[in-house]
């Protein structure tokens, strides 16, 4: 009976996966005609970027005072506290702006991406659509997957930045840390590679978390429970999905 | 039974005179058969109803027409085009043909009742502004909502919804109009509105409609042909009037809306006596 479950569990999981993969592909066909509709494309840009800014900016600073609190606790044990700067932003560009804006992204993003498209599958919107000759992965899934794309590493940047200001919040105005020293330690340590690093990881991250949210709420069974269902599996999974891949291209960029 | 008993008194229509054509369609899902030789027609021009108790497969029927899924065997044809051997552009191309009215309207949530109802022709033709102004105003005209363009889905009553998803359906001037249960929910004045709707669209504009519904009394207003589904296949068909008069039980037991007959009331289950006294479980 176990092994039946199993087998149904590793079956299924691979079922799901390949599943994905031809939506990704179907979904890729559809992303260049979508490219032509850049007002739908903005639209999604803000749906999922600019209603994400207020918490990603909030989180941002927090994040990056606590990184100033710790940093500065653990540098001041080898009198380099002037090396909190290059720390912080290493730190912030390299893996908490990518990783934790993805986390938010698919908390606040992501939910909202995959009940409204759940939704509009509960109340035959899409299908509707299709009857209309309109192919609902063209019209609505491909311009919120691009939107979520190009909208993350827009927003993991804001929140290193602002990430950084934290810090040196913390730093410089409340360790007094010297203000030149953080900067200059900062300036000198951080390379292109390093953001580079950031940016492919918040692009990965980007393409995972909308793909999963756009797949979720375009396959959510069409009922009340159907979409619940769907709303707690794109968080999961996109939770997930980051940190592993997370793993994979620090890794990688070694 | 197992053969459909048509009831029509009047000459047969020419073969090509169908514009849906549905041939011993078998189709199940999970293993549950929902069709085993389902025959039904929709002449052209005419307003076909298609009854049934609920969970006979009416809704999966349009489901089948406009190809959203394939039968597992037998044919679909509509508009002379077996939908089955069908590519997707082709299937797309059909569709234009066609308009639908769901049960819920289904109109998008994200657009005015203007813009639902543009939302077919902007998508697929190259038409001017002022052209598809006028197209959409003189289809909300029709349905009597010219008044309510700018309102937003949310803001409009069940039968309002519905007559805005008609006139979306109608934009696009297609040769087939199918209705999924239009009278579910509806106050009287709002049915009376839909039912006139249905018969001119029907009469003015020539279009060929199929109804699938269970309210027997309304569609007995305005349909032309009547079929009647149940277990899977077509029991009986003719004009609403012969299926008022047959005296088959199947269709006796729907048309008078009795509780038990050959459609049971009770779902299967075993012996209640033997279930409440023997602690089976349940």
């Amino acid at each position: 009976m176990s092994n039946g479950r199993e087998e149904n569990f590793v079956v299924g999981g691979i079922r799901r996966m390949g599943a994905s993969f031809l939506f990704l592909f179907r979904l890729l066909g559809q992303c260049v005609p979508a490219m032509g509709r850049p007002s739908l494309i903005i639209a999604q840009i803000y749906n999922a970027g600019g209603r994400s800014l207020i918490i990603i900016m909030l989180c941002g600073l927090f994040v990056g005072m606590v990184l100033g609190l710790q940093g500065f606790q653990l540098l001041q044990r080898f009198g380099s506290e002037e090396a909190l700067g290059s720390a912080a932003a290493l730190g912030l560009l390299k893996e908490l702006g990518p990783v934790v804006t993805a986390l938010l992204f698919a908390g606040r993003a992501g939910t909202a991406l995959t009940s409204e498209i759940g939704l509009m599958r509960a109340t035959d919107q899409l299908t509707a659509m299709e009857i209309m000759s309109v192919d609902p992965l063209r019209y609505v899934a491909a311009p919120r997957f691009l939107g979520g794309v190009i909208a993350l590493p827009l927003l993991a940047a804001i929140f290193s930045l602002v990430g950084l200001f934290g810090a040196q919040l913390i730093g410089v105005q409340l360790m007094h840390v010297d203000r030149g020293a953080f900067w200059s330690q900062l300036q000198g340590a951080v390379g292109l590679g390093d953001i580079w690093e950031g940016l492919v990881k918040s692009v990965v991250f980007g393409i995972t978390c909308s793909l999963i949210a756009v797949h979720e709420g375009y396959n959510a069974a069409p009922t009340a429970a159907g979409v619940g269902l769907a709303t707690t599996r794109t968080v999961v999974a996109s939770s997930v999905m980051t940190l592993l891949l997370d793993y994979v291209l620090t890794a990688f960029f070694l | 039974m197992t053969n459909p008993v048509s009831l029509n008194s009047a000459s047969p229509a020419p073969a090509d005179d169908a514009v849906v054509d549905v041939r011993d369609v078998h189709y199940a899902v999970d293993g549950r058969a929902i069709f085993s030789g389902l025959n039904l027609k929709a002449r052209r021009g005419r307003i076909t109803a298609v009854m049934g108790p609920s969970g006979t497969g009416k809704t999966t029927l349009l489901r089948l027409i406009t190809a959203q899924v394939v039968a597992n065997s037998g044919s679909v044809c509509v508009l002379g085009r077996d939908i089955a051997q069908a590519d997707t552009e082709e299937v797309y191309r059909l569709r234009k043909r066609m308009g639908m009215l769901f049960q819920n309207g289904a109109l998008l949530t994200d657009l005015s009742v203007f813009e639902n109802v543009a939302f077919a022709v902007r998508e697929n033709t190259d038409l001017p502004e002022p052209l598809i102004r006028r197209l959409v105003l003189s289809k909300l005209q029709s349905v009597g909502l010219r008044g309510a363009a700018e309102l937003m889905p949310t803001e409009l009553s069940g039968g309002m919804a519905r007559r805005v998803a008609l006139a979306r359906a109608i934009v696009m001037d297609p040769e087939i109009l199918i209705y999924d249960e239009p009278f579910v929910g509806l106050d009287p004045i709002s049915l009376g509105v839909i039912l006139r709707l249905i018969k001119q669209m029907n009469v003015a504009l020539g279009i060929t409609s199929v109804v699938v519904s269970h309210d027997v009394q309304e569609l007995a207003t305005i349909a032309d042909d009547s079929y009647l589904l149940s277990g899977g296949k077509v029991v009986a068909s003719g004009s609403p009037k012969e299926l008022a008069a047959s005296d088959m039980e199947v269709v006796h037991q729907f048309m008078s809306g009795e509780a038990d007959g050959p459609v049971a009331f009770h779902y299967p289950a075993p012996d209640y006596f033997d279930q409440l006294l023997m602690g089976e479980e349940p």
